[in-house]
């Protein structure tokens, strides 16, 4: 940190910031003016020089997106600021709003992580660009229309003219995200701050928009300020690295020297927890806060009983009523899925979005209405079970969910969310060993037992997702489905979750299926890993098989994309990106539903559905692999 | 979209069916019949009198004869007003609600999303509590309260304005009747647009809009009217048929010929096929309105589908 403080400000400084200080009043109904402050940012002092980028990382809470945002003055009214931002020779912190919205969109613009809620649904794609260009450059509205269309090719949108007159809604996220980066480019701003501009993406969209903004950066000489928490994505894209920890900066310095030199524990820490897809050996997840906790990772599959048979599955939903000259149309999530799961193992299953993870998840647990296939639970059979009796077979398959607050009841303590399926699937047992045994179960997963009489909302997103585990667990159930269990918690805390997961499974010999879109972490938990695509397998195989020689083109391609938190290995990868989306499931391709993207697709693959075939140890659906 | 329209069409007419049924089987039930008077009529004129109007038909077969005028258009004759038909009253009276009506609507859509927005920008302001309390007393004071308490000041004891009738049809005598009608939906409609503009406003998009330098002024106007207008839409179905019946309270009371006093003279003689005909003709315009609503609100929010 000394170093740090003996750099002198350069004066060459695209934007520097000074002693930048952002705080909240506390609950102002309830206190008295100035009682009590809560500080988001705390002193913070860096600079960006043209044409580079600049990472900003933390998790959340850090302040991170707070120092951007009270840099352009989009702070809630109630922030209080301090210090100074100076921007080509003026403070943007002293600027009035009509000064400010000279620069804002114009010389320094911004992009958001959700481009599902960034873009206005309600205006055309057309309107919402024009009104940019009309703003500042005060050209026509026919003018601002031809730019925008040529931004649009610039940015690789198809049919950039088509575009214009639809609506946000009409378009994939990575396709309203390109176009939030062209909004934001129509100016040629000197400075693009993009807040986790990838956070919300699939991994392939997500290294096509990473890709696009470093082109389009070499070309246009803009600097970027990227706000992120992935190590990966600051790995690949940025020259130096700004690490924030409760609103105060812990280090700021080149990539390399924070990434290979970091004078900074927590650094290191962070660091130590994300899951990597480039490591060898797998092990335990470093935690922040606390030393190396033993070895013990999952090693090759158990050989214990079969617990799940899944043969033949096929979900399908009903997508619109039939019309006059239109059959019913079916939307299918799932089809002819199969899979065997044993005692002790844990099945990942990866895909982009909408490829029927989810689906699958549902269709197994028999919360949608499974069209074909069978589904086995412990050699009895679910598909022919009547209501009652499934439903006292729900004890022994539990799930996990993505959201952890959202999936508990806000009004309900913790002690009755977890005795909850206590009172379904054991009415008889008595309130005082119903709460003997939440106390235990709670303890297990690293909670207190004071923490039950306590509501969801006065727990962190890790606790809670604490507390949603030991609700799928009270029960003693035998298999857990994970939901996407950690992609909505910051690193160190996924790092915990997994862990505890693992520990968990090897205690109670419980069978897993983990649902995730981060094939880092499925990597770290699985013992046999399957890659779903439009709702069909693409892939299974045992972990190290499909990691290390993976067969599919598209397992290649998702391997590939995932950003390895390590500057020199991620910036000499070679590449293969994927282009464009994943089809709309209503319209599968002919063929192999992947051959649209696929590198080695031909005549054969838009004639003929490939089924799977033995390849080594894996299992892959492919005509070419 | 032609499908949609022809999909409520028929909806629409078991709708109407039970509507009518209803309000047929309503006014039948209570005390009373067209031609009772003071005086008690001879019994063999009566005879004729009914036999004259069918009322002397089971009620089926009247039933069915309405249902049969109803489907040429034909809402038959007025017991009361002899030398009329239903149709020709509310020929008569409705150009005069409807004006009614209508600048009340405006006045109401007008100035309660004015006020709602502003009482949005300047959230837990002292405009804002000003207005909202304002608006609170608005929805709490029925407008058969308030519409005398604005006579006596205004007509009483200011006389700035005529405290009732038509006069030579100038906006003058309009003011009073327009403003007692548009009242409680002012209030309404600005509480919604408060809610609604409140929550758009905290939206990313409008974040998005801010941070391309669109001043103020543009950013509600341009991007958060539209969203924020979705909740006042769905409310004018029902703030139609708030107008309506509060149009039938007002006329009454500033002695306005419109079809709501006719109405009430009506439902009070027992004048069976006018009080059928109104109920009839608003609910038509209510369901009519109804759709109207639905594509204005596919025009507001282009995810919607018909």
């Amino acid at each position: 940190m000394a170093a740090q403080a003996a750099r002198r400000p350069n004066d060459d400084a695209l934007l520097r910031v000074e002693g930048l200080s952002v705080s909240y009043p506390g609950d102002h109904h309830f206190s008295s003016p100035g009682a009590q402050m809560i500080h988001a940012v705390r002193d913070l002092s860096f600079e960006i020089m043209a044409g580079e980028t600049l990472g900003i990382v933390g998790e959340s809470g850090s302040g991170k997106t707070q120092s951007a945002l009270s840099v352009i003055g989009l702070l809630p009214e109630t922030a209080r600021r301090k210090g100074s931002a100076i921007f080509s020779g003026r403070d943007l912190l002293l600027l009035n709003e009509a000064k400010l919205n000279e620069i804002r969109g114009s010389a320094i613009s911004m992009i958001f992580q959700d481009p599902m809620t960034s873009l206005n649904p309600h205006l055309t794609i057309g309107r919402q660009m024009a009104r940019v260009l009309e703003r500042h450059q005060g050209v026509s509205r026919q003018a601002a229309l031809h730019a925008a269309a040529q931004m649009l090719d610039a940015v690789r949108v198809p049919d950039a003219a088509e575009r214009l007159r639809q609506y946000p809604h009409e378009m994939s996220g990575g396709m309203r995200q390109r176009i939030m980066i062209a909004t934001a480019l129509l100016c040629k701003p000197q400075l693009l701050i993009a807040d986790e501009p990838t956070t919300a993406l699939d991994v392939t969209v997500q290294a096509q928009i990473l890709t696009l903004m470093y082109e389009l950066q070499q070309e246009l000489g803009t600097a970027i300020l990227l706000i992120t928490h992935d190590m990966g994505v600051v790995a690949g894209s940025c020259n130096r690295v700004l690490v924030m920890r409760d609103g105060k900066m812990r280090e700021c310095g080149s990539i390399n020297k924070v990434f290979y030199e970091s004078q900074d524990s927590y650094t290191r820490e962070l660091l130590a927890a994300v899951p990597r897809l480039d490591e060898v050996q797998t092990r335990r997840l470093a935690v922040v806060g606390n030393a190396p906790a033993k070895g013990g990772a999952p090693d090759s599959r158990p050989s214990g009983d079969t617990m799940l048979m899944v043969a033949n599955l096929d979900v399908r939903f009903d997508a619109g009523r039939p019309g006059v000259f239109k059959p019913k149309q079916y939307l299918q999530a799932v089809a002819d899925v199969s899979f065997e799961l044993k005692r002790g193992e844990t099945l990942g299953i990866v895909g982009e979005s909408g490829c029927g993870k989810s689906s699958l998840a549902r269709g197994v647990l028999q919360l949608v209405d499974v069209h074909a296939g069978r589904v086995a639970l412990l050699g009895e059979e679910l598909g022919t079970l009547d209501r009652r009796r499934l439903k006292q077979k729900r004890r022994q398959m539990q799930v996990i969910f993505q959201d952890p607050l959202a999936s508990l009841d806000p009004r309900m303590t913790v002690a009755d969310i977890v005795s909850e399926p206590l009172h379904t699937f054991f009415p008889s047992m008595s309130r005082t060993r119903q709460l003997v045994k939440v106390k235990a179960i709670l303890e297990r997963v690293g909670l207190k037992a004071e923490h039950m009489n306590r509501y969801p909302h006065e727990f962190s997103g890790g606790q809670c997702q604490r507390i949603g585990i030991a609700r799928a667990l009270i029960a003693e159930p035998e298999l857990i489905i994970c939901d996407e269990p950690v992609s909505a918690l910051d690193v160190s805390v996924q790092a915990q979750i997994v862990n505890l997961l693992m520990d968990l499974q090897q205690e109670m010999g419980l069978a897993l299926i983990f649902i995730a879109h981060d094939l880092a972490v499925v990597k770290h938990i699985s013992h046999r890993v399957m890659v779903m695509y439009l709702g069909r397998i693409a892939e299974v195989a045992e972990r190290s098989d499909l990691y290390e020689s993976p067969r599919h083109p598209y397992t290649q391609a998702l391997i590939s994309a995932v950003p390895i938190p390590d500057p020199k290995i991620e910036r000499n990868r070679d590449r293969t990106l994927l282009q464009g989306d994943v089809p709309s499931p209503l319209e599968p391709p002919s063929g192999c539903a992947f051959r649209t993207r696929c590198p080695l697709a031909d005549y054969r693959c838009a004639a003929e559905m490939p089924g799977l075939r033995t390849l080594g140890n894996s299992l892959v659906a492919c005509h070419h692999a | 979209m032609l499908s949609f329209a022809f999909r409520r069409f028929l909806s629409a007419i078991p709708t109407l069916l039970i509507l009518i049924a209803l309000a047929f089987a309503l006014i039948r039930v209570a005390p009373g019949g067209p031609f009772d008077t003071e005086k008690q009529l001879p019994p063999e004129i009566e005879a004729r009198l009914n036999e004259a109007y069918h009322l002397d038909e089971p009620l089926y077969q009247q039933f069915g004869r309405y249902l049969l005028g109803l489907a040429q258009g034909d809402f038959g004759p007025s017991f009361q007003y002899k030398d009329f038909t239903v149709t020709e009253l509310i020929a008569a009276g409705f150009p005069v609600s409807l004006k009614l009506g209508g600048l009340a609507m405006l006045l109401a859509l007008l100035a309660g999303i004015s006020i709602g927005t502003l009482a949005a920008l300047r959230q837990n302001s002292q405009t804002d509590h000003v207005a909202m309390a304002a608006a609170m007393t608005g929805i709490s004071i029925p407008n058969f309260v308030l519409a005398p308490l604005l006579v006596l000041l205004f007509a009483v004891t200011l006389r700035w304005l005529p405290a009732g009738g038509l006069g030579d049809g100038g906006i003058a005598n309009l003011v009073l009747p327009v403003i007692s009608l548009a009242l409680p939906q002012i209030a309404y409609i600005s509480r919604l647009t408060r809610g609604s503009m409140i929550e758009v406003l905290r939206s990313d998009f409008i974040r998005t809009a801010r941070a391309q330098g669109l001043p103020g002024r543009e950013v509600i106007l341009g991007h958060a009217l539209k969203p924020a207008m979705l909740p006042i839409v769905s409310y004018l179905g029902p703030a139609t048929a708030g107008i309506i019946t509060g149009s039938v309270v007002i006329e009454q009371i500033f002695g306005v010929p419109g079809l709501g006093r006719y109405f009430v003279q009506g439902a009070l003689n027992r004048d069976y096929t006018l009080v059928m005909g109104v109920v009839v003709f608003y609910g038509v315009l209510i369901i009519v309105f109804n759709f109207l609503v639905d594509l204005a609100y596919r025009w507001l929010d282009p995810r919607v589908k018909l």
